[in-house]
């Protein structure tokens, strides 16, 4: 039971880093209809971000925790601006396209400053420890991340049902000429929200350090698994991209710990159930069908 | 026109190991291969796989073992990877066709994905991380160690894929793709099964793949997974997008040009080359839709 638990709770906090980056992935791909391929590259960069600015700058985790997510969402705005925004009039492809080559560029651009070899990251001071749950114990760290990014996701969410902005991001999702018919500026939100989903793969990524090794791949294969959680949660339905990003989070867990003899098995789990999802539902468990060919 | 071009593609092909190294020649022709299998797909039918290493990897694999265990000869063993890629191809374009433009992109990318942990596990065939080393390449006792001599032997089955697909294209079969992808509703109403024809072009596709993938482990002598990679797919869209969307030879143009491109990278010691093609993907696709070889045929229209 106790073994259980543990692993239910890693499994929790690997499906938080699925779900920051597929609820930045989803908020994004609502709003612009691009496919942002260089997530991974900002979730990289947001690792990177949090490693430079304590060696170089001796900023502690709790800054970068917030100033890593605000630079990122600045370039990234900027390049929405600079290059995307050129090209959201034209089929989607050509967006995914763009962001798959940034993408490269921002990955070889680390690589060419910090070299391929994986930069440890200490866990920050303050959650070094552990906390006991009664039956089980667990790294503070741990706990600190699956917490933090809950309060995230539940924040994109308050902002999204209960404001204004999310009132006209919402519209704007659905149908995006008949809200600009009843004259609201859909353009104006567009930047904003595009740094929004940025800053979620910061705060992914910033996250990341502590735990996993820093390096300038550590999105590139991450990416591609992400791909799978919002094709499976239905790309157009931001809760369903988060509840399929814990629900895959948990089967991994389960299959690393109760199947560890094939490691296979929770690697490939993802992809089969991507495959099961295209057979039964698919357009996404959760989402809708786009315009049926 | 055409038959003057057609004539100079033949002697610059014939050519080419003359006035290159010659491996880097033999490269070119592998990538030729993969463009034109993805731009059958991309400008074709309106699908983007961005999933075809798992075609161009695991023909390489099949082709490699292939060659080691049985000893067939070098033709021989590139079409029996080539069959492999297309068998792949049928579970996961039946899957995949049911999605359409991005989410075709995705499914495609995150089956290949599965196929490349498959193949990180599977260490007693895929060798890991190590790849297949030696693989021989053999023609019926001809001696074709040196690429010089290779690149000859590789280039009738190259030039057969490229007449293939240009057959396709050509074809009634490749007319109906075109309307099923500028019209699919449209293509139905007139009693085209659309997935069925997608499922076609996708396995097609995947055997022009594994021709190259074959060939390029040949041309190797050495499959790593990088093969099966997903930045493997990248690159091949890299090529088509350059030579220019829908125009088939565009991609035979693309490929000689990045081919040509990262061995000078290389041998000047620049080890970023993401940074060097991505930049040149990022141009092309803001301000240069149409490609090189889309770009020549509208200036020669107007």
């Amino acid at each position: 039971m106790t073994g259980f638990l543990q692993n239910t709770f890693n499994g929790l906090v690997g499906g938080a880093f699925y779900a920051l980056l597929a609820l930045g992935l989803a908020v994004i791909f609502g709003m612009l209809r691009v496919v942002n391929f260089a997530h991974g590259a900002f979730y990289m960069l947001g690792a990177f971000g949090a490693y430079v600015l304590l060696a170089e700058a001796g900023l502690p985790f709790g800054y970068a925790l917030f100033a890593v997510p605000l630079a990122l969402a600045g370039i990234g705005m900027a390049l929405e601006r600079a290059l995307i925004h050129r090209l959201t009039r034209l089929d989607p492809l050509y967006n995914f396209l763009l962001t798959f080559g940034l993408a490269l560029i921002l990955q070889d651009l680390v690589k060419w400053r910090y070299g391929v070899q994986s930069t440890p990251y200490a866990t920050p001071p303050g959650l070094a420890g552990t906390v006991d749950f009664g039956l089980f114990t667990f790294p503070a760290y741990r706990v600190f991340v699956l917490g933090f990014a809950m309060v995230a996701c539940l924040i994109v969410w308050l902002v999204l049902a209960r404001t204004r902005i999310g009132v006209v991001v919402r519209a704007a999702t659905e149908r995006p000429d008949l809200t600009r018919a009843l004259g609201i500026d859909v353009g104006r939100w567009i930047t904003p929200v595009f740094g929004a989903g940025i800053a979620l793969a910061a705060v992914a990524g910033v996250l990341a350090a502590p735990m996993r090794a820093v390096n300038p791949l550590m999105g590139a294969d991450l990416i591609i698994v992400v791909f799978a959680v919002v094709v499976i949660g239905g790309l157009g339905s931001i809760f369903g991209s988060v509840a399929a990003a814990f629900a895959i989070g948990l089967v991994q867990a389960w299959g690393e710990a109760y199947a560890s003899q094939w490691p296979i098995i929770s690697q490939i789990t993802v992809f089969v159930v991507m495959a099961a999802v295209l057979l039964w539902r698919p357009a996404g468990l959760f989402g809708r069908e786009e315009n049926p060919a | 026109m055409r038959w003057l071009l057609l004539a100079v593609g033949a002697g610059v092909a014939l050519w080419l190991p003359n006035g290159l190294y010659a491996p880097v020649a033999v490269e070119m022709l592998c990538w030729a291969l993969f463009a034109v299998a993805i731009d059958l797909l991309l400008g074709y039918t309106g699908l983007l796989s961005f999933g075809h290493a798992a075609f161009w990897g695991s023909s390489a694999y099949v082709t490699g073992l292939i060659a080691i265990n049985l000893g067939w000869p070098f033709p021989l063993a590139v079409l029996a990877g080539a069959l492999a890629a297309a068998g792949l191809a049928v579970p996961i374009g039946y899957l995949a066709v049911r999605r359409t433009g991005i989410y075709f992109a995705m499914v495609t990318l995150a089956f290949a994905q599965m196929v490349y942990y498959i193949a990180n596990e599977w260490r007693s065939v895929t060798r890991g991380e190590n790849g297949i080393q030696d693989v021989p390449r053999t023609l019926f006792g001809l001696d074709l160690s040196d690429e010089y001599y290779f690149y000859y032997a590789a280039l009738p089955i190259v030039a057969l894929g490229l007449f293939g697909a240009w057959r396709i294209v050509h074809s009634p079969f490749g007319r109906v793709l075109v309307a099923v992808r500028d019209n699919p509703a449209r293509a139905r109403a007139l009693g085209y099964p659309v997935h069925r024809y997608k499922l076609l072009a996708f396995v097609l596709s995947a055997f022009l793949a594994g021709l190259g993938g074959g060939l390029f482990a040949m041309a190797h002598r050495f499959v790593s997974l990088d093969t099966l990679h997903w930045t493997t797919s990248g690159k091949a869209v890299i090529v088509v997008v350059l030579g220019g969307i829908g125009t088939l030879w565009g991609g035979v143009v693309g490929s000689a040009l990045i081919v040509r491109l990262e061995d000078w990278l290389a041998f000047s010691g620049f080890e970023q080359v993401g940074l060097v093609t991505g930049g040149i993907f990022v141009v092309t696709v803001l301000l240069f839709r149409r490609g090189i070889w889309g770009t020549l045929a509208r200036l020669r229209r107007s």
